[in-house]
């Protein structure tokens, strides 16, 4: 065995994760877009050219121009303005719905895994209830028991997704309890929570974070169809999955009108998935290159 | 020399399976001394690893005493036993599956430590364990290295750094080298033999390699499904086993030379299954000398010389038998 005297500087894995992610191109390029998206909803205000929502009859329904970037909508408002104030909403909804069923799917689908039995069962067999529910009928009548209002959209839409996470976490669970490096850790003295927070839970990460920033793109067209039957967001507030769902009337005479929430939608759901490969690969040690 | 260290007393293991019982462990006793090593042998799914892991309390035995140091592990709460694994540690036998492929070697050895809470302060902490990567033989520089950057060799070190990392008393080592190549085994096992000698460690040597446990072990014992069929010294054992079966055992190690030839004893058969065996010997199905007895009581380990047991009701005279 060969021994170095020299002093050695322990890497810490935050630092070493950090290095892992910017060396990835194209989490780097999904970083920017999701910093321009953040950027946009904060400066709204200072950015857009137009109230977005002032109405403006005689300049509706508008291709595209220098005066107006994106067109206007039926009742001429400036599709470039509301989609910048819309990031606001939509990236919201998308982060916090996704974050609360995230949560709670994991945590319940931990608890399911680790324990087994009948918690499992009763667990495993409450959210296959859920997945029997058509998930706008769930939102419904989650929003219909809470009441209206962005905050409990986002907690229905969280709620009706929380089986898929409980799943995945159940699984990887079932896979990684019963490996030598966690029994090693038992031996060591160390409780089932540090065994599911330190050694469980970053081995399954990966399909955690897949699930997790597809879903972000769901979540914004769940609450948009959540507004459209008049449970979510009032109608003049600007939201992306909104403007797509009323654009939809005049789809043949006026495409930009659901062209541009779309691609803003798309955008926004592009990064997160960019930014979640290279943060997934980046808290994989065996890639490190 | 004296001082028992661990009492096993009649530890039983019955897994519950959909066929019925299966008595991985199946009423076993023994102790071992302080400063001394304990073989363990017997083929894949005799049980052996199961002791390992209920001496542990990885795995709650079904019944029996596991007495540490006099004291019951069994009876322990959460906070005592929490408490005693700080003398009681294990390595594993896959270095690969034993170590999290997401912690750095540094990460991996520290863990303990900081489960335990021993050390006061970072800095302490450091350099205990750049301390226990020296003991077990590894670079400073592979601290940040992780498992899969590592030869099976170097993970095991890791593995019994990190073992090692709450100054044990007492290790259960599940078959430490039989994943690796026979030039790293030597090393490994010397490396267990330094550390033995010099933190006056007391081991439980899992094995199904009889070379490799006679050469570490004081004692060895031989199981065969679920029991403890013969006990005895390493060397007695060797040149007098009294049990069928450790004689057929013993036949099957291979000896490098080509003008050495020993008689086979070849077992007829396989091995049954351990889920709710048959009243009588366990190895009677198999036995060349069984009679009616053997299938009808299971026979005890009884002490046939000083130090050396024997679990069969016609023993040997030590010699190879032959019918």
């Amino acid at each position: 065995m060969e021994h170095e005297n020299t002093v050695f500087k322990k890497r810490s894995q935050a630092r070493e994760v950090w290095r892992r992610f910017c060396r990835n191109k194209q989490a780097m390029v999904g970083m920017v877009m999701l910093l321009v998206l953040v950027l946009a909803a904060i400066f709204a205000d200072v950015i857009a050219p137009y109230d977005p929502v002032r109405q403006d009859l005689i300049h509706r329904l508008q291709p595209p121009s220098a005066a107006h970037w994106f067109g206007t909508d039926e009742l001429g408002r400036d599709i470039f303005s509301r989609i910048l104030y819309g990031s606001r909403i939509s990236l919201t909804v998308g982060l916090i719905a996704v974050g609360i069923s995230s949560v709670v799917g994991c945590s319940l689908g931990a608890i399911a895994g680790y324990y087994g039995g009948v918690l499992d069962n009763v667990i495993m067999r409450c959210t296959d209830i859920l997945m029997a529910i058509p998930s706008i009928l769930l939102n419904i009548s989650i929003v219909a028991a809470l009441g209206t209002g962005l905050q409990n959209v986002m907690i229905a839409i969280g709620i009706s997704s929380v089986p898929a996470y409980c799943r995945i976490m159940r699984a990887s669970l079932l896979s990684l309890k019963n490996q030598e490096f966690v029994d090693a850790s038992r031996a060591a003295g160390a409780g089932d929570f540090h065994i599911i927070v330190h050694h469980i839970l970053p081995n399954s990460l990966a399909p955690l974070i897949v699930q997790a920033t597809l879903k972000i793109g769901g979540a914004i067209l769940s609450c948009a169809s959540m507004s459209f039957i008049g449970l979510g967001i009032v109608p003049p507030t600007p939201e992306w999955g909104a403007m797509l769902s009323t654009g939809r009337d005049f789809l043949r005479d006026a495409p930009h009108l659901t062209a541009f929430p779309g691609m803003a939608i798309m955008f926004a759901v592009f990064a997160m998935n960019l930014m979640g490969d290279g943060l997934r690969d980046a808290l994989d040690p065996k890639l490190k290159n | 020399m004296s001082e028992k260290i661990l009492d096993v007393r009649n530890l039983k293991k019955y897994f519950p399976t959909k066929k019925g019982l299966l008595h991985a462990v199946d009423d076993i006793s023994f102790t071992i001394e302080k400063g001394s090593t304990m073989g363990l042998v017997g083929e894949s799914g005799c049980g052996k690893s199961t002791v390992g892991r209920l001496i542990l309390r990885l795995t709650e035995a079904t019944d029996g005493e596991i007495r540490f140091y006099g004291e019951d592990l069994r009876k322990f709460d959460k906070a005592k036993m929490r408490h005693a694994r700080r003398k009681l540690q294990i390595v594993f036998q896959d270095p690969y599956a034993s170590l999290d492929g997401r912690k750095s070697v540094f990460e991996s050895i520290v863990e303990p430590l900081k489960v335990q809470r021993i050390c006061q302060n970072k800095r302490e902490m450091e350099e205990k364990v750049y301390e226990l990567m020296e003991t077990a033989g590894l670079a400073r520089r592979l601290a940040n290295s992780y498992p899969h950057e590592l030869d099976g060799g170097r993970r095991q070190r890791v593995g019994i750094a990190r073992a090692l990392a709450l100054n044990p008393d007492f290790l259960v080592l599940d078959e430490p080298v039989s994943a690796l190549d026979v030039s790293i085994q030597a090393q490994v096992l010397n490396l267990m033999e330094e550390l033995q000698e010099k933190f006056g460690l007391t081991y439980l040597f899992i094995s199904h390699d009889l070379s490799v446990v006679k050469h570490i072990s004081d004692e060895i014992a031989v199981m065969y499904l679920g029991k403890i069929m013969e006990k005895a010294s390493g060397r007695e054992l060797f040149a007098h086993p009294f049990h069928p079966y450790t004689q057929a055992l013993l036949s099957a190690v291979p000896i490098p030379s080509i003008d050495y030839h020993v008689e086979r004893l070849v077992l007829e058969g396989d091995v049954p299954s351990p889920i709710d065996p048959p009243p009588g010997c366990r190895f009677a199905g198999r036995c060349q000398f069984c009679q009616d007895k053997c299938r009808r009581e299971a026979p005890e380990l009884k002490e046939l010389e000083t130090g050396h047991y024997a679990a069969c009701h016609f023993p040997g005279d030590g010699s190879a038998r032959t019918v």
